[in-house]
């Protein structure tokens, strides 16, 4: 157990074999439910985005609409960009970060959180706002510039 | 737990990276647009996503249901009071949820679509989680 605990950390003390097992294999189905959803019976045509975003994103220098992520930023060589390494890797971070901090991302505190009545995760759900309008509006148009 | 056990944890996780495919909740772009509030899209789905919990969540208390291994059904309730831990926590996942346009969820859905370069946002994310852990006794909550 504690070979999967680099550093001993007490957060990660929990018996990962009993809890884990289930969790692993749901994740595991997602990424086969993306598979089937994205690979498999994967939908040809683009996003029906609304235009004034298409038209906000092609200022900030979006070029690839074809796809469910663009290509400009979601590919291997975005990794030799600073901006591809700011979206991907601070961006992967903080959901990280964020998710176990918040104790909970979209599906738990938005949804099942929510569904629940949970006054927390209204909290957290604020929060998840604050953030994402800020980056959106004041910070992405630095990062892709 | 026999493999037939664990059938209908694949099956649930199969049908949730279906349907976040097909709902494009994975998209960055759908992101972008809900935080420019530019469509109904996300808030559509996010919307009758919590219609159908609380009537579920409603019918499993007032039924008082059982699990498929016939144990009481209870959803520990979060603290509240903890007001700077969703606050904080949930900004700095916002600011990483707009910024790399995906959730935890949709970063493995998104990985079996065939984008191998989620495999980046996916071992920073655990980092995230690690770092976490590590900074967990020194961060208010």
């Amino acid at each position: 157990m504690t070979a999967c605990n680099f550093g001993n950390v007490e957060f990660f003390n929990y018996d990962w074999k009993s809890v884990g097992k289930w969790n692993f294999t749901f994740l595991f189905g997602s990424v086969l439910g993306g598979f089937l959803g994205g690979y498999v019976f994967t939908n040809p045509e683009p996003i029906q985005l609304a235009a004034s975003t298409i038209s906000d994103l092609q200022a900030l220098g979006i070029q690839d609409f074809s796809g469910l992520v663009p290509d400009d930023l979601f590919a291997w060589n975005a990794l030799g960009s600073v901006t591809g390494l700011i979206v991907l890797i601070v961006g992967g971070f903080l959901v990280g970060f964020g998710a176990r901090y918040a104790g909970g991302c979209t599906s738990g505190h938005a949804i099942s959180g929510l569904s629940d009545l949970q006054l927390a995760s209204l909290l957290a759900v604020i929060g998840f706002f604050i953030g994402g309008l800020l980056m959106t509006y004041l910070i992405y148009p630095f990062i892709l510039s | 737990m026999k493999f037939t056990e664990y059938l209908k944890y694949l099956l649930i996780g199969l049908v949730f990276g279906f349907v976040l495919i097909k709902s494009e909740v994975v998209s960055w772009f759908r992101i972008q647009e809900m935080f420019r509030f530019d469509s109904i899209h996300m808030y559509g789905i996010i919307g009758l996503a919590i219609i159908v919990g609380i009537i579920s969540v409603q019918i499993i208390k007032r039924k008082n249901l059982k699990d498929v291994d016939g144990k009481a059904i209870t959803i520990p309730p979060k603290d509240a009071s903890q007001v700077t831990r969703y606050i904080l926590g949930g900004s700095i996942f916002g600011l990483g949820w707009a910024l790399l346009g995906a959730c935890p969820g949709p970063m493995f859905a998104l990985l079996g679509s065939g984008l191998t370069i989620m495999v980046i946002p996916i071992l920073a994310a655990l980092l995230g989680t690690y770092t976490y852990g590590i900074l967990r006794p020194k961060l208010p909550h």
